[in-house]
């Protein structure tokens, strides 16, 4: 039944849709390139960023290095927020990126779930079958769980009960599905109630390993958008530095 | 190429030779049970051994990760089996490519064995030959066509394999440290010239599988669905 009510708030929605559209052209869009250990930060930076700025971004998390692979052949990211500083300071050497800052830097911890006695005394003991790290070769938090172990003096003996996850989220499921009884994995995969829970977690005294900075970078393809720039400097705010030392990183 | 490279290829070899013999003493009876069969269930069985030709490797390789730890009965049970286990071992790759490359190896026999069966059959058995002899003698020789791009197909899916063996896998040298984690592992640490090299070598080796296949079989084409 077309009346002339029905047609008048068809085209009500109809004309609603296009202002939409317009109001969401006019937003400047930021595509961001993310290392897969930051994007629960990144989802709230983003909700936080959209809200205040308007600006629309968008976001790819993925290995560091598949990422800095696609932006050396030409992907089309703005900003670069990595899992380490070598790759951010491979891209400005090349001249593809500028302004590179640490914006975050993450503590290793020894997760513990099943004997929840979390500590160097259980990695000594070696009760256990497996212990899960990230692949050193791979990942920054892989270098940092080997430092570790080096430094307790236990990476010789330990080599032939662990295993390596391709990354920390990798390493995170090893032990969440009771593969490894325990393993090493940053404090921002877990929850600020689990941190707290006895013999869970173990943080590894701060002169054991390097720290984990991560570094960021505005890329060639975000120079000339300045909503990229305005994101970089709302990565350097107080109000962002906050939020991400709530994810369980420190920063600078 | 590196000796843990060399190290990576061997070991897949390997992977592709034990799971393509496991595959053929699996897939054979399936596909001709299925060949044969008039039951209801046929086409659910069908689809349940196509799942791996539509699914993502990292579902499969995620639930392998909930049934191979060490608390779960299939866990628990390799350990009082072996001592070791399942999960971050070559023998639970060998369990995950037969899963991943069944549909490989079951889908060009059925096709052969549908050709086969019936009137041949018929005839074998009103020679009195038994079920068993009919099928060495009459369905096998005039299969070996199915049988071959069954073996091959397989053989080259389970090289190819990276998404389970990502899951499953653990990246052990000599265990489970396999080409493409080994190509993998080059590219995530930018070392391109080597990544090249391997990648290079499963293209040529890949392609060389498929034309075979398609020169020597006319009649079943590679296609996932």
């Amino acid at each position: 039944m077309f009346t002339t009510k029905n047609l008048m708030s068809a085209l009500a929605v109809i004309s609603t849709m296009l202002v939409g559209l317009l109001a969401v052209a006019q937003a400047e869009v930021v595509r961001i390139a993310v290392a897969s250990n930051f994007k629960p930060a990144m989802d709230e930076l983003e909700l936080v960023f959209e809200e205040q700025s308007g600006h629309d971004l968008l976001v790819s998390a993925g290995s560091t290095g598949k990422l800095y692979a696609q932006i050396i052949n030409g992907a089309p990211y703005d900003v670069f927020l990595s899992a380490d500083q070598e790759r951010p300071r491979r891209l400005v050497e090349v001249s593809r990126a500028q302004d590179r800052f640490t914006y975050a830097v993450g503590r290793i911890v020894l997760l513990d779930p099943i004997a929840k006695s979390a500590g160097p005394d259980r990695l000594e003991q070696m009760s256990f079958r497996r212990l899960a790290i990230a692949n050193p070769e791979l990942a920054p938090y892989g270098q940092a769980a080997r430092q570790v172990l080096t430094t307790l003096g236990l990476f010789e003996a330990l080599q032939d009960r662990i295993v390596l996850g391709e990354n920390i989220g990798q390493t995170y499921a090893f032990i969440w599905t009771g593969n490894a009884e325990l393993g090493f994995v940053a404090l921002s995969q877990l929850d600020p109630e689990v941190r707290e829970q006895t013999g869970l977690v173990w943080i590894p005294p701060q002169e054991s390993s390097d720290p984990i900075r991560q570094d960021a970078v505005l890329l060639r393809h975000g120079g000339e958008n300045a909503a990229a720039t305005d994101f970089i400097n709302f990565l350097k705010s107080e109000k962002a530095k906050a939020l991400i030392r709530g994810h369980g990183y420190e920063t600078e | 190429m590196s000796l843990p490279d060399l190290d990576a290829l061997w070991l897949t070899l390997q992977l592709g030779v034990v799971t393509t013999v496991l595959l053929l003493l699996i897939g054979t009876p399936l596909a001709w049970w299925l060949a044969r069969t008039r039951t209801r269930l046929k086409p659910a069985i069908e689809a349940v051994v196509a799942l791996p030709l539509v699914l993502p490797p990292t579902v499969l390789g995620f639930y392998l990760l909930l049934a191979f730890n060490p608390s779960s009965p299939i866990g628990s049970f390799w350990i009082t089996l072996t001592g070791d286990t399942l999960i971050f071992s070559f023998a639970g790759l060998v369990i995950a490519s037969v899963l991943y490359s069944l549909p490989f190896t079951v889908q060009p026999l059925q096709a052969a064995f549908e050709n086969v069966a019936g009137e041949m059959m018929e005839a074998a058995a009103s020679l009195r030959a038994s079920p068993l002899d009919a099928f060495f003698s009459v369905a096998v020789p005039l299969s070996v066509r199915g049988f071959l791009t069954a073996a091959v197909l397989s053989f080259a899916h389970t090289l190819g394999e990276f998404g389970v063996v990502l899951m499953v896998g653990g990246n052990i040298p000599g265990e489970t440290r396999v080409l493409s984690i080994a190509i993998y592992e080059h590219v995530e640490t930018l070392n391109y010239d080597e990544a090249h090299a391997l990648s290079l070598l499963l293209l040529l080796f890949s392609f060389c599988v498929l034309l075979f296949v398609y020169v020597f079989n006319r009649r079943y084409r590679v296609h996932a669905h």
